[in-house]
């Protein structure tokens, strides 16, 4: 059977089967299981009325649950196995990569990434949104720096690869660099430097992400305020430094740590560019590395990425429960 | 006022200029793929994008052929095209010609074309801009005529040679086709679970909501990693294996927190007095979700399906995992990072147009639907809840 044919079977039975699952199991529920009737009518409906919400929720909360909950106790579990899964190593797999010195390089790489990539991509996105907000054409200005969002990570690396490539005639860099009588490198092979040349492609695509969002936080600003400070002969620079900067504090931090999150997910970049070599190796490249080849291994170090995010999702949840309060 | 209002004027030029800088930065990397793929692999490596509307001088080489040879006032000549009938005829397009030609490798441009050189022994070589050429020898050439260099000044040209090979020849168009069978149901399935689940979430009483709530929220930064090995091991042992249903159930699963989270943010703030004279009008939840609350969250869905159809459809690491690595089950992704940027690293033309081919559709869908993406960014991100 056609794999095309096959989907589309798929989502004729996904979506006619969860349209069936609900009604029918609204129906089960209301006149088969507590049916408004008999003794006590009254007390049915209530009864049905408690149980509907979990009807409605168990689709959901199923697939939630095996396909995100389980697999952070079953990594974890996993991670305790040897290379097959059969012989039972206690922190074995934690120990090794802790002697790892490409698994350290990678730690270090990454928290490099997590320093630098949130930090920018906000930095020039707050610009970004403070300028386009000025100007006549800044939609299409936004648009534009929008647009790599919608780049895969593969895609945007080799757009990137183009740039960085060695040739003068391919790679822009290197065209400066000649033009400048300069001898031309291959960026992505300088040591240290080139995890910062792999950094810009993510920053190239997340600063669209952050100037939409902290542009509407920027529009959001109560005119009072500004206004306030205009009469009291602040410049420009003072307005947008010590007035809005300030008032759009929280919305600066939550795209701050969802660039963070995103971070410490991304292994396409480097697996498209490098390969992980010259020493851009990061957490989620070094576990592609071991994937299929040692499971053991490889949980091990998704279950180290899972305890650097957990912060971040404790001030989440935290974060959460307080705005729904 | 004049001085305040110079002013002003000075600070929106500055404002102008470095927008106008910010949009050059980011468009110019995707505008070089794009012309790039238009162009063959020469062209690329002659000459960079940016001078892909001009001409290309390109040095050549051929060897004369000896057996047209004639005797002309006691002198041995070869006369021919070097253009049209040469060895390298096949390579040189209509409205090339001749800048410049040479008798040594070292320097393929010594001479201007139609100058005379002189040989050596009495000999002679010229080479015109058409490509016509006469060269004179004292002694017979004996089957074997004169090298010649020369450089070629090619007119700008565009190709669709590029789409063609990287789609029928290099598999792409199958990677494509696989790309959108993963994307369809991966991108619709979730939305009518979630949208159940977040009505429930927004709209019923019940304990434990807070609860469900947070741990949405949590799961909503749960690294995809985590769950490649335990899950896939899972499919193998209930007999999916790496398959298309395997990915479609795996990114339905991991596509549910965002759906979820959207959907109920946008939910709760529906009017509450239509919901609740519904219910007085006795209709049950069923019907108000389907009736009432699934129509008037049209923009979250979207906002979501657009998101998921993204991320589906730019995604890696999932389908690395999920799907067999065999070639009729490779989407683009995975066929770009893992065969063309392999085997065919070097070559630019099929790179670019590969890439450009994965990334036209998320383009258009981006461009076209824009709105709902900011719309569904910003319930996600500023309100928080």
């Amino acid at each position: 059977m056609s794999p095309i044919l096959q989907g589309l079977i798929t989502i004729a039975l996904g979506v006619g089967g969860c349209v069936a699952y609900f009604y029918a199991a609204n129906i089960v529920l209301d006149k088969v299981i507590f049916p408004p009737s008999g003794k006590d009518p009254g007390r049915n409906i209530n009864r049905a009325n408690m149980v509907r919400p979990w009807l409605f929720l168990f689709p959901a909360i199923f697939a939630l649950g095996l396909y995100l909950a389980y697999p952070v106790v079953g990594s974890f579990w996993r991670s305790l196995f040897n290379r097959d899964g059969g012989t039972f190593v206690g922190l074995g797999n934690y120990e090794r990569l802790a002697m790892d010195p490409s698994f350290r390089q990678a730690v270090f790489n990454n928290f490099l990434w997590v320093l630098v990539v949130p930090a920018l991509a906000t930095f020039l996105g707050l610009l970004a949104a403070q300028l386009t907000d000025r100007i006549k054409w800044g939609n299409i200005a936004k648009s534009l720096i929008f647009m790599p969002m919608a780049i895969s990570f593969v895609g945007a690396s080799l757009i990137w690869k183009f740039v960085y490539a060695v040739n003068p005639d391919i790679g822009m860099i290197n065209a400066i660099r000649v033009a400048f009588h300069m001898q031309p490198l291959d960026p992505l092979q300088v040591p240290f430097w080139n995890n910062f040349f792999l950094m810009v492609i993510l920053i190239w695509i997340q600063t669209g992400f952050a100037m939409v969002i902290l542009s509407a936080a920027l529009r959001g600003i109560p005119e009072e305020t500004i206004e306030a400070a205009v009469l009291d002969g602040a410049n420009p620079f003072q307005l947008f430094f010590k007035i809005k900067v300030p008032q759009i504090m929280p919305t600066i931090v939550v795209v701050w740590t969802t660039i963070t999150i995103l971070v410490l997910k991304v292994f396409d970049i480097v697996y498209a560019t490098t390969g992980g070599n010259f020493g851009t190796q990061i957490l989620p490249s070094y576990m592609m590395q071991y994937m299929f080849r040692d499971d053991g291994r490889a949980t091990a170090v998704a279950f180290v990425i899972m305890i650097i995010v957990l912060p971040v999702m404790i001030w989440n949840i935290i974060q959460a429960r307080r705005e729904t309060r | 006022m004049a001085a305040i209002a110079g002013q002003k004027s000075r600070l929106t030029w500055a404002v102008q200029l470095s927008v106008v800088f910010m949009v050059v930065l980011w468009l110019v990397p995707t505008v070089g793929l794009l012309v790039s793929s238009f162009r063959t692999t020469d062209q690329i490596s002659q000459s960079g994008w940016w001078d892909a509307a001009f001409s290309v001088e390109k040095a050549f080489r051929d060897r004369i052929p000896a057996d047209g040879e004639k005797q002309v006032d006691g002198l041995y000549v070869l006369e021919g095209d070097l253009l049209n009938s040469g060895q390298n005829a096949n390579d040189l397009k209509a409205g090339t010609t001749i800048t410049a030609f040479g008798t040594s490798g070292i320097k393929p441009g010594a001479y201007k074309a139609g100058e005379t050189v002189d040989t050596g022994d009495g000999g002679t070589l010229s080479v015109a801009k058409d490509g016509t050429y006469k060269a004179t020898s004292k002694t017979s050439f004996d089957g074997s005529g004169p090298r010649v260099y020369f450089v070629a000044e090619m007119p700008p040209a565009f190709t669709l040679a590029n789409y063609r090979n990287v789609l029928f020849s290099d598999g792409m168009g199958q990677a494509f086709m696989n790309t959108l069978t993963v994307t369809i149901p991966a991108t619709i399935i979730p939305i009518l679970v979630a949208a159940f689940a977040a009505y429930a979430l927004a709209w019923m009483e019940f304990p434990g909501r807070g609860l469900l709530i947070a741990a949405v929220v949590g799961l909503l930064v749960v690294p995809l990693q985590l769950a490649l090995v335990p899950l896939l091991r899972l499919h193998q042992e209930i007999g999916i294996g790496q398959s298309f249903l395997g990915i479609w159930l795996a990114h339905t699963g991991f596509g549910l927190p965002l759906a979820i989270y959207l959907l109920r943010n946008y939910m709760v703030g529906l009017p509450r007095d239509i919901i609740e004279s519904a219910k007085v009008d006795g209709a049950t939840d069923f019907q108000i979700f389907m009736k009432i609350v699934l129509p008037l969250s049209f923009p979250a869905l979207a906002s979501f399906a657009i998101f998921q159809f993204l991320w589906v459809w730019n995604d890696l690491l999932v389908a690395k995992v999920f799907l067999p690595a065999n070639d009729a089950s490779k989407v683009m992704t995975v066929k770009i990072a893992d065969d063309l940027l392999g085997s065919r690293g070097g070559d630019w033309g099929i790179l670019a147009s590969a890439a450009f081919i994965s990334i036209a559709v998320p383009l258009l869908v981006f461009f076209a639907m824009q709105k709902y993406l900011v719309r569904g960014l910003l319930a996600g991100s500023v309100k928080g809840g």
